[in-house]
């Protein structure tokens, strides 16, 4: 009886406990849902938004010293709905047609270079330690606690009071108003909202100035809780909150607000009772230490892959899709023949080139740059393979990466395995993860797949890489994760050029098998099912087995890269390679570079590893002039200028969705032809 | 010649580097009906876009009332506003809005709150099945019913001219009979028509013109009285070889 009672206390206590950060997660999940609601872009920014407005709030209100009201008016109701309506105006207007996968692409450029933007524009970093007070007077300072087990604070209140409130409003708004009316048929087909005589521009600059509102407005309430302001905390918390969205499949308001409180209240709950139970039961231990910071992840995964409704929603397609041209075939496929030969010509011109000069005059420095250019342009094609072939979105590429770099340092330092050996395991073991990962996941398809990767690849980031037969453990922090460079009979590749020279290797005959690949059956029926899953099935094509199998490819070869990345680092480096974050980068540079080719993987692997040693710190600069002295203060630009730059990059994705070397290439193309063509026939 | 509600000149057209439409000029007068007729793929969905601004000419030049429109971007709504409504070929309804909520839409726009109620009993009054299923979300209605919500929508409204493409396609023939008999109700009110129509007996007898598209050029346009020979020396013409 007495435990009985105790056990009520606990679950009570730990429901009440949870209620503050359910209320978080309702506030994005909420936000983020209208944002899906009323422009359909399943917003990975919105955490950005949301910080925008909190960095501001805190800069007006406790550096200049405003008034709380004005620091309010200014980062929520001026400043929010100004970005929401630049952001339309810029780039997801011209998105409105574009296919759900490159929005997620756009948002999640965002998501990374809009805080960037923000800190430079506002001369704004923010200092640990320096919290935001909240909105309303002494938030932090005053209790209440009507139950006696838990005390709620100002802040934790207007939270909740938030959240309640904006449900309700909003609800009201699309259930009542012509806004909502007309917002809900935007989102479903602009032209044809036209055709009903609305002004379908009018209508979405209002919902993005509407949405970014309530971002900022979430931000701003949920600020106190941060130690010190970060966009990342931003950033995860929005893809836990996507936990709760995804339980009223992104439309539904109440739903979200439900699913952000359960998430909180369970979680809370969980870790009230775990630790007793792992007292009792010790092998639950070290679940209950690596579980915890994982668990919003956990239960992201979980509902993604068992809530059955989420995997069958479909987009409605916008009737009038026929206005708009078809997507144009691959500039290659047009050349005029005299243009690819002198195309090849000229590559393989270039190739000699650089490689001479790599070879005979490059310091270490320069080679080694190389090297991972080449390496993370074989990682890339592994994205060529998922997204470009099979149009499907992996954010776990860095954890399959991961696991070949991983598998090599272990059987390296366990087994005194030949590191070669150890690589083809690993490709072999990302191959096996990938392929039981796409079992589960395959059937959702879209964002839903994109977003249950990333949900795993922060799993492995929170869990997996913790353990000691994985990460290395307490060992790894003594002495890293170290790996040997290989040796085959005679030849030790510890010297720079032949790893090169080996990294050059493995880089084509990955590109070839990706073409082979590409021209097979596999890659046919991925082609026909990114045309329509529906019409490929009618003619007997199946999906499953060749989605299974191309992620199983592309999971070995992002292994093989990784374990190819870590011998020529001779350490993983799994935070600064491999982290979850990091992969989204890979993402939207080859996706932004032209994800459909094996040369769009190779310049976007060489974007990544040169562009800001060579461009932003002067390094070409410094080589040219060389025997002078470096230039390295010639340009000011600071590595945050990466992320802008990249953020830039992601926004012309979004008006060339092919891809930008794809687009450059087929214009000229076309110019070239157009001068060809007239000059035969004049002759 | 009295001032025509919607006219062409010269008008290119087409999607991306592919051109449907070469230079065509096509005039609408104020009441008056005209039935566009040509073999598929003619450019006759292309032509009814253009007319309704969905589709930005790449040459020449769309005129309203004699005043033209803005070149490059013609947003759709202001053809609306100006009285333009296009029934648009396939399935044109809000696959995630209700039946009520489609036809809202329109409607509240169009006679304003006051007059929505009145809008939506006209609605079902004309197609008493969308009644009987007001609440259910248009995704799910049959082909049929989903063709005439999109048709209730623009009936309903009566413009001052309606452009329609292939009106009649996936009805039943009784349903075809009264759309037809509608079309002709609303023409009585002073309705100007722009029908793009295979079932081209029907078109011919409610229209006082006709035009001929073919590949992407009208070849013959006069009245409908005359459009019985010319078509029959064309349709043969075109299933000659080449
Ligand atoms: N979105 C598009 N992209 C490329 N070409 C298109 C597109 N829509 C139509 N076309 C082409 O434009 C030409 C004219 O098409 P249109 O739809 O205007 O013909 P139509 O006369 O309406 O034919 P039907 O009687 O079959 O409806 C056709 O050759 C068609 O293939
Ligand atoms: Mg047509």
């Amino acid at each position: 009886m007495i435990l009985a009672s105790g056990f009520f206390e606990d679950l009570f206590r730990g429901i009440l406990q949870g209620t503050p950060p359910g209320a978080v997660y309702a506030l994005i999940a909420l936000g983020f849902v209208l944002t899906y609601k009323t422009s359909g872009v399943f917003n990975l920014a919105f955490g950005a938004q949301a910080y925008i407005s909190a960095a501001m709030y805190f800069k007006v209100h406790s550096v200049w010293g405003w008034p709380k009201w004005a620091a309010l008016l200014v980062s929520v109701f001026v400043l929010a709905p100004l970005v929401g309506l630049v952001l339309e105006r810029a780039i997801f207007r011209h998105l409105r047609t574009a296919s759900a996968v490159s929005k997620l692409v756009v948002t999640i450029g965002l998501s990374v270079a809009l805080p960037e933007i923000f800190n430079w524009a506002a001369r704004f970093s923010a200092v640990a330690g320096r919290q935001i007070t909240g909105i309303v007077p002494d938030g932090a300072g005053v209790y209440y606690d009507p139950f006696g087990v838990y005390r709620f604070n100002r802040d934790e209140l207007a939270m909740m009071a938030v959240a309640l409130a904006g449900t309700l409003l909003l609800a009201a708004l699309f259930r009542f108003t012509m806004m909502g009316l007309s917002m809900r048929a935007v989102v479903e087909s602009p032209r044809m909202t036209e055709l009903s005589g609305i002004n379908a521009n009018r209508v979405s600059a209002f919902a993005w100035a509407l949405s970014s509102t309530f971002a900022g407005m979430a931000g701003v309430l949920i600020a106190p809780r941060f130690n010190s302001l970060s966009s990342g905390d931003y950033f995860t918390l929005v893809i836990i909150a996507v936990a709760a969205a995804a339980t009223g499949l992104l439309i539904s308001l109440p739903r979200a607000l439900l699913g952000g409180l359960g998430l909180g209240w369970f979680i809370a709950v969980f870790n009230t009772f775990l630790p007793g139970l792992a007292d009792d039961h010790t092998w639950l231990r070290p679940f209950q230490e690596n579980l915890t910071p994982s668990l919003p992840f956990v239960v992201l995964f979980a509902i993604l892959v068992l809530w059955r409704a989420v995997g069958r929603q479909r987009e409605a397609s916008d009737p009038l899709a026929g206005v708009d041209p078809p997507p144009p075939a691959l500039a290659a496929l047009e050349r005029h023949p005299k243009l690819t030969l002198f195309t090849r010509l000229f590559g393989v011109f270039f190739v000699t080139v650089v490689g001479l000069v790599v070879w005979f005059r490059a310091d270490v420095l320069w080679m080694s740059l190389v090297t991972k250019a080449v390496i993370i342009a074989l990682i890339y094609l592994s994205v060529t393979v998922i997204t470009g072939m099979g149009g499907q979105i992996s954010l776990c590429q860095g954890t399959f990466a991961a696991i070949g770099g991983f598998t090599v340092f272990q059987m390296a330092d366990r087994f005194n395995m030949s590191v070669l050996a150890a690589a083809l395991i690993g490709a072999a073991l990302a191959a096996v993860v990938g392929a039981l990962l796409s079992l589960p996941v395959l059937r959702l398809g879209g964002v839903w797949l994109a977003i249950a990767t990333l949900a795993f690849a922060f799993f492995f980031d929170a869990v997996m890489v913790k353990f000691s037969w994985v990460g290395g453990g307490s060992t790894a922090l003594l002495t890293g994760t170290q790996v040997p460079r290989p040796l085959i009979g005679p030849i030790d590749f510890a010297s720079d050029r032949a790893f090169l020279v080996l990294a050059v290797v493995a880089l084509v005959v990955v590109s070839v098998v990706v073409i082979q690949l590409r021209e097979g059956t596999i890659g046919r029926t991925l082609a026909a099912l990114r045309g329509s899953e529906v019409a490929a099935a009618s003619i007997g094509i199946s999906a499953a087995r060749a989605r299974i199998v191309a992620f199983a490819v592309s999971a070995a070869i992002a292994g093989l890269g990784g374990a190819l990345l870590a011998m020529h680092q001779q350490n993983v480096n799994y935070a600064l390679n491999f982290a979850p974050i990091v992969a989204l980068f890979w993402l939207v540079v080859v996706v932004a570079l032209g994800s459909r080719t094996v040369e769009g993987a190779i310049q976007a692997g060489a974007a990544f590893a040169l562009f800001e040693p060579l461009i932003l710190q002067g390094e070409l600069l410094g080589w040219i002039v060389r025997g002078e002295e470096r230039l390295p203060e010639f340009f000011p630009l600071s590595g945050n200028w990466r992320l802008i730059l990249f953020g830039l990059m992601a926004m012309q994705f979004a008006r060339h969705p092919e891809g930008l070397v794809e687009h450059g290439k087929r214009r000229s193309a076309t110019r070239i032809n157009g001068w060809l063509e007239a000059r035969e026939a004049r002759a | 010649m009295s001032a025509s509600i919607l006219e062409l000149r010269d008008v290119e057209a087409g999607y991306g580097p592919f051109r449907a439409l070469f230079g065509v000029s096509l005039a609408v007068g104020a009441g008056e009906a005209v039935a566009l007729v040509g073999a598929n793929g003619a450019g006759k969905t292309t032509l009814a876009r253009v007319a309704s601004g969905l589709l930005a000419p790449s040459a020449g030049s769309v005129h309203i009332d004699g005043s033209e429109a803005d070149q490059g971007s013609l947003p759709a709504w202001r053809f609306v506003r100006a009285g333009m409504m296009h029934a648009p070929e396939g399935r044109s309804v809000f696959a995630t809005l209700s039946v009520e909520d489609n036809l809202a839409l329109s409607f509240q726009r169009a006679f304003g709150r006051s007059g929505l109620a009145d809008g939506l009993d006209r609605a079902y009054e004309l197609f008493p099945r969308l009644g009987e299923r007001r609440g259910q979300v248009a995704g799910t209605l049959s082909g049929g019913e989903q063709r005439m919500l999109s048709l209730a929508r623009v009936l309903v409204e009566s413009p001052r001219l309606l452009i329609a493409d292939e009106l009649s396609l996936g009805l039943a023939p009784m349903v075809v009979d009264q759309v037809f008999e509608t079309l002709s109700q609303i023409r009585a009110t002073g309705t100007a028509l722009l029908i793009v129509e295979q079932q081209v007996g029907h078109a011919l007898e409610l229209c006082d013109r006709a035009a001929v598209l073919e590949h992407g050029l009208i070849s013959w346009q006069g009245p409908t009285n005359e459009a019985g020979a010319a078509l029959e020396s064309r349709l043969f013409e075109s299933r000659a070889p080449h």
